[in-house]
């Protein structure tokens, strides 16, 4: 097995991006900029109606008007695109109703598309959508998760009477035992609103089908152009080989752009129909109520604790609300994963009872966003360790530190039912000790309490699943790719070109991989040009999604330019008449024990354009290597998020006076840009924490589809976020050892700032148990208004 | 999302902008900042047949004197209204309701006019201008008349503006008090969920000429002159502060929103009194 | 200018990064789109056309504003600086140079916006990181948390001279 190497700067060293310099400009190349000669722009026609019948479209009118080429509905594109069914291997029971991409005879969620206009331009588009003429006959609609699955609530889908697509049992240890056993049993309810990502460049698509050659060329703003580029092929019957998907620059995905929608995929059969370029860029209206949602859980869960302070057992019920379908391709499973299988996760004890049930509503379909279900796991791990220290009258870092897993504990068969191999907590502890003066932190609450200010501290440990193996998508039998590739080639000048299957959204994976490829190779920074986004350029691989790109797709970057390396040495060992071995690169020149020889780009050249002198020998200049994490289903981040607040008791606010991230992910490539990453995480959390929820109505109507309904934080609504990475070897298995961190902020965020305000409440006697924290449901925990 | 289609038209003069309006008023929508308008358009959710622009009308913009205090013109922008000397001088509550008018670009370009006379009850100019007794100075083919701000505001976005009217200036009365404005909102720039402006003379412990007017608890800008009237009798208003607050509960509307129930704001159009009259003293401190 | 629009077209003549442009738009479009769709200045970007994200910040007359939140006839007689604009006339190199060094945007959709509202706080005295927070409460960005951001507008704050 590949053990952790030592490797050289510029990894580890903390540089700007690239990319940069070109976005600071506004040079930047998004997919909304460029307008195909002879396209057509795209409206959809989405459903007003939460729940209704299709009785007939007549798009007579819209057709009519000038400038519309087209109106097209599921009929029309049933000839040349299948159907789709969000299943996966891992979840046999899983009911995951047929998807069109159009809806066909039933309408499930306010916003699912109907219709595609085809017109000059947007607006005239728009001018025709407001023209097809709908017949809905409309039925009873299911929004909340309660009342879906309630008794005598109405069918979603026939597949699934009671509304439940999936009900997940998990038992481990003795559960009654402990809990009967237990010195304090403590009790907690949670619900979770509904969230989305929001990146600020909204989804967009542009389609060029060449019907002679039955080629399609996609360019859009996409996380895992190779995943597209698979399902558009298949489900519109291509050679996955005349595809071609590509992405320029990514305003951001967070998860919403790892996803196959049903728009978009008509938006390339329209280009096949049509013969005509097709381009739509979805504005943010249709964004809020067709991008992917996430996370609404209701949680009821209780902790056993001993009469030391250790932890017995968790017993978590979940119901977890994924709207109108099971999301295709990944399915919309994965968040009970994380909640019953996160649950306790930093912690040792010894019986878990979780119990999730999967059920459908008419909402927009739930899929991954940052974290996926991490933060609810963690939310409800550590209220209820916050509720069994309280019970068990010891201070909760205290009861923490007797509960954590040490190095001793591992690897750690959790009765959670995921095993750990390695966790850092002991480290992560020390690192947050030195970094914040914790009994400082606990006099200044005290004194402004004695001050009558409503002060309120917490910290959480968290655990961040990263950079996955095959056996979940691949063993569920769904085409989603744990590997990663990197191609380099050697250009006569002596500069890299890699061609890497990464992706970039803006979290810095490209130039991450830029610093590995110079390490490995021995070349300057800045002669190392990395082509990402292009499945017609880079090999199959994930892209981005789980927190992977450098753990996986970095690691094939070393192995490509160590061969590639080797092969350079070579080549200039035969030029130079030496041996290989006593001779190394460096700074893009070949030095022997007596220093420089031979500059890269003298070799570069010579081995382009006089093969014959390497003495039969055929210079290469392109070296791959491909890699997936084999040894294990996941690499483990592991940390402490800490919060400070202070609730005003009078309006229901919170002002977030400090957040601390303690983080250890293996080996940090650019500390930059990781501290950046983690930063943005945390303040995706904080969102969820304190002002973001995708609400509806009784009847499912969205009420946030604005950026203004729909709240993002600010930056004045948020404190510096203070980044502390512990310190730790890397992580053993693979030459880089490093873990993903592009969710850890997220995952713990949400839950210390919920810890802390209820560490603020506890004096007044009160508590939340909703997030988002709003001031209506702070006053309603304090007891000033009724819930 | 782009705007139904709209013929557009631009008067350079008010005369042109009022003889638009005679002839089209009823199908038309004026823009001036176009903070609030503009998102209503490219929703769907204004459809006029036309939108008359009157950015480019001179004399629209700006503060000037007039006999019993000042006038500010329609066209007078957030960012302008803040940093006049005469609005300081004079009507000093509207320079503290700007920082709480959404975020910098909009205060840039949003006019005091449009605010003033869109009639949206979460807006914080409208309380002040019924606050501090301002006369909203309406101009039409017909004439011109001056309308008390109290009586302009009829229901959420609609007023007392015919479709002939343009809303020309609003007229203030020197008032010399101190002023508050206070919200609890969920984050800064957004619309309150209960604003509240308070006009008082902070004299020792005394509150004398008090002055309250919540926005965004109801459906316009509501007064609340029995809690006044408890501020201003008390010899001290902070010790009086409870049982005011409670006047003011009884006798503002609150609505449901999806922001908040009408509970929420009811206990918020509480807690708020506290606020601004700690703000009021503070303000009074040399 | 698509010639299918049911309404005519008007003529403008505006001041775009220090050109002059005459144009034929329709009344419906926005500025934004105007900018982006017919100037090919597509720097200026839309995030939501409703006025919240600030993404579409642009100079207008002097003084930044929404792009959205403009119609392109508006344009007319006026002058308007694009990031375009800005980054060729050098005044904004040292904010692009910090937000660099800093790292101070990621995806980079919002940073023109940001960027250009930023140098008029800087000219406006704002320099106090709380006072910038405030400042730049009207542009989202969903990436970086802000820190970056706020901490390299005060680096170059903290360097310029104000009146």
């Amino acid at each position: 097995m590949t053990e952790p190497v030592t490797i050289d700067a510029p990894v580890g060293v903390p540089l700007p991006t690239a990319r940069s310099a070109r976005l600071v400009n506004g040079a930047g190349r998004f997919v909304a900029d460029a307008r195909p000669a002879g396209g057509l722009e795209v409206a959809f026609v989405r459903s007003a109606h939460a729940s209704a019948r299709i009785l007939s479209i007549d798009a007579a009118a819209a057709r009519a008007m000038p400038g519309v080429a087209a109106v097209l509905t599921a009929a029309d594109l049933a000839p040349i695109l299948k159907s789709f069914r969000g299943t996966h291997g891992a979840f046999p029971d899983l009911v995951a109703p047929r998807q069109t991409a159009l809806a066909a005879d039933i309408v499930r969620w306010s916003g699912e598309p109907v219709a595609l206009v085809l017109a000059a331009s947007r607006a005239v588009a728009e001018d025709a959508a407001e023209l097809v003429e709908i017949d809905y006959d409309p039925l009873p609609a299911v929004a909340d998760p309660r009342a879906a699955v309630a008794e005598g609530a109405p069918a979603i889908h026939p597949e699934a009477p009671d509304n439940v697509a999936l009900t997940l049992i998990h038992e481990k240890g003795d559960v009654d035992a402990a809990f009967a056993q237990a010195a304090h049993v403590a009790e907690l309810a949670f619900s979770f609103g509904r969230v989305t990502g929001v990146p600020l460049e909204t989804r967009g698509i542009v389609a060029t089908y060449e019907a002679g050659e039955r080629r399609l060329t996609v360019s859009m703003s996409h996380q895992c152009p190779h995943q597209m580029n698979v399902e558009f092929a298949g489900l519109l019957g291509l050679d996955v080989e005349k595809v071609r998907v590509s992405c320029l620059d990514v305003g951001g995905g967070f998860g919403v752009k790892q996803q196959l929608y049903g728009d978009e995929l008509a938006v390339c059969a329209a280009a096949m129909l049509t013969g005509r370029p097709v381009r739509f860029i979805a504005d943010r209206l249709e964004s809020m109520v067709s991008d992917i949602h996430a996370r609404e859980h209701v949680v009821t869960g209780r902790i056993a604790v001993d009469g030391e302070g250790r932890i017995l057992a968790f017993d978590i019920d979940d119901l977890f609300a994924i709207g109108a379908y099971s999301q295709y391709p990944r399915s919309s499973a994965g968040e009970i994963r994380s909640v019953i299988g996160l649950a306790g996760a930093p912690y040792r004890f010894c019986a878990m009872r979780g119990r999730a049930r999967v059920v459908f509503q008419n909402k927009p379909p739930s899929g991954h966003y940052r974290g996926v279900g991490h933060p609810i796991g963690c939310a409800v791990t550590e209220g209820l360790v916050d509720a069994g220290a309280a019970a068990a009258g010891i201070d909760p870092l205290e009861f923490r530190r007797i509960n954590l897993l040490t190095a001793a504990d591992l690897p750690y068969a959790s009765p959670n039912g995921t095993t750990f191999p390695r966790l850092t907590f002991p480290q992560c502890l020390d690192a947050l000790e030195k970094a914040v003066d914790l009994p400082a932190v606990h006099r200044d609450v005290a004194a402004g309490r004695a001050e009558g200010r409503c002060l309120g501290l917490g910290i959480v440990a968290f655990v961040e699943q990263t950079s996955r193996g095959s056996g979940f998508y691949g063993d569920g039998g769904v085409a989603v790719s744990s590997r990663d590739s990197c191609t380099i080639r050697l250009e006569p000048t002596g500069g890299l070109r890699c061609l890497s299957s990464v992706t970039e959204q803006g979290q810095g994976s490209e130039m991450g991989v830029t610093q590995i490829v110079a390490a490995a190779v021995g070349v300057p920074l800045e002669r190392v040009e990395v082509v990402t986004g292009d499945t017609a350029a880079t090999a199959q691989g994930g892209g981005t999604w789980g927190s992977r790109c450098l753990a996986i797709g970095g690691e094939a970057a070393w192995h490509a330019g160590r061969k590639l390396r080797t092969e350079i040495l070579e080549l200039a060992g035969s030029l130079l008449q030496a041996d290989p071995a006593t001779l190394r690169l460096m700074d893009g020149a070949i030095h022997d024990a007596s220093g420089a020889r031979m500059s890269l780009a003298d070799l570069a050249v010579t081995a382009h354009y006089r093969p014959h002198a390497f003495g039969g020998r055929h210079p290469q200049l392109v070296q791959s290597a491909d890699y997936s994490p084999l040894d294990g289903p996941f690499r483990a981040g592991s940390g402490f998020q800490l919060s400070l607040v202070e609730v005003d008791v009078e309006l229901g606010s919170v002002k977030l006076l400090r957040h601390v991230v303690v983080h250890e992910a293996g080996r940090i490539v650019n500390p930059l840009l990781a501290d950046e990453q983690i930063r943005g995480a945390v303040a995706q959390g904080l969102g969820s924490a304190l002002f973001e929820e995708l609400t509806f109505d009784a009847e499912g109507q969205p009420l946030a589809t604005t950026l203004a309904d729909y709240r993002l934080p600010e930056a004045s609504d948020l404190p510096d976020i203070e980044v502390v990475h512990a310190k730790a070897p890397p992580i053993p298995g693979s030459a880089l050892g490093a873990a993903g961190l592009g969710e850890a902020g997220t995952v713990g965020a949400a839950a210390a700032v919920f810890n802390a305000v209820n560490d603020a409440l506890a004096p007044y006697g009160g508590r939340v148990s909703a997030m988002p924290l709003t001031m209506g449901r702070i006053l309603a925990g304090l007891g000033r208004v009724k819930g | 999302m782009k705007p139904a289609p709209f013929e557009y038209r631009r008067a350079d003069t008010r005369e042109e902008a009022l003889s638009l309006l005679a002839e089209h008023g009823e199908d038309a929508e004026i823009l001036a900042g176009g903070q609030s308008l503009m998102p209503l358009l490219a929703m769907r959710l204004a459809r006029p047949a036309m939108v008359i622009d009157i950015n480019r009308i001179g004399g629209l913009a700006g503060v000037t004197e007039i006999e019993d205090g000042i006038s500010v013109g329609a066209l007078t922008r957030h960012r302008e209204v803040a940093r006049d000397a005469l609005v300081a001088r004079d009507a000093p509550v509207l320079a503290k309701a700007v920082p709480h008018i959404a975020h910098h670009g909009i205060r840039n370009r949003g006019t005091i006019g449009g605010a003033l006379s869109l009639g949206d009850p979460a807006a914080e100019f409208p309380a002040c201008a019924v606050a501090a007794g301002a006369r909203l100075v309406l101009a039409s083919a017909a004439g011109t008349r001056r309308i008390a701000a109290a009586d302009y505001y009829l229901a959420p976005f609609e007023t007392a503006r015919g479709p002939e009217d343009l809303l020309v200036a609003a007229e203030f009365p020197a008032d010399g008090r101190g002023a508050a404005v206070v919200e609890a909102a969920p984050r800064a720039g957004d619309y309150a969920i209960v604003g509240l402006v308070a006009l008082a003379r902070p004299s020792g412990a005394r509150l004398r000429d008090v002055e309250l007017v919540y926005f965004a608890a109801g459906e316009r800008p509501n007064p609340a002159p029995a809690a006044a009237a408890i501020l201003a009798a008390a010899d001290d208003a902070r010790a009086a502060l409870a049982e005011a607050a409670e006047a003011a509960r009884r006798e503002v509307e609150t609505i449901a929103t999806p922001s908040a129930s009408a509970a929420v704001r009811r206990h918020l159009v509480g807690a708020l009194l506290g606020r601004a009259v700690a703000a009021l003293f503070e303000g009074a401190r040399p | 200018m698509i010639l299918t629009e049911p309404v005519a077209p008007v003529t403008i003549e505006t001041t775009v990064n220090g050109e002059t442009v005459r144009a034929v738009v329709s009344p419906r479009q926005s500025l934004a789109d105007f900018l982006r769709d017919d100037l090919g200045l597509t720097g200026t970007r839309i995030g939501c056309e409703h006025g919240v994200c600030g993404t579409c910040t642009v100079v207008f007359d002097g003084r930044t504003a929404r792009s959205c939140l403009l119609l392109a006839v508006q344009a007319d007689g006026a002058t308007i600086e694009t990031i375009e604009g800005a980054t060729r006339s050098g005044r904004l190199a040292s904010l692009q140079a910090a937000f660099r060094a800093r790292s101070a945007l990621q995806c980079g959709f919002c940073t023109a916006g940001v960027l250009l509202t930023a140098a008029e706080v800087i000219e406006e005295g704002v320099s106090d990181p709380t006072a910038l927070r405030h400042a730049l409460s009207g542009n989202l960005c969903r990436c970086t948390g802000y820190q970056a951001i706020v901490e390299a507008i005060a680096k170059v704050a903290a360097g310029t001279p104000h009146d």
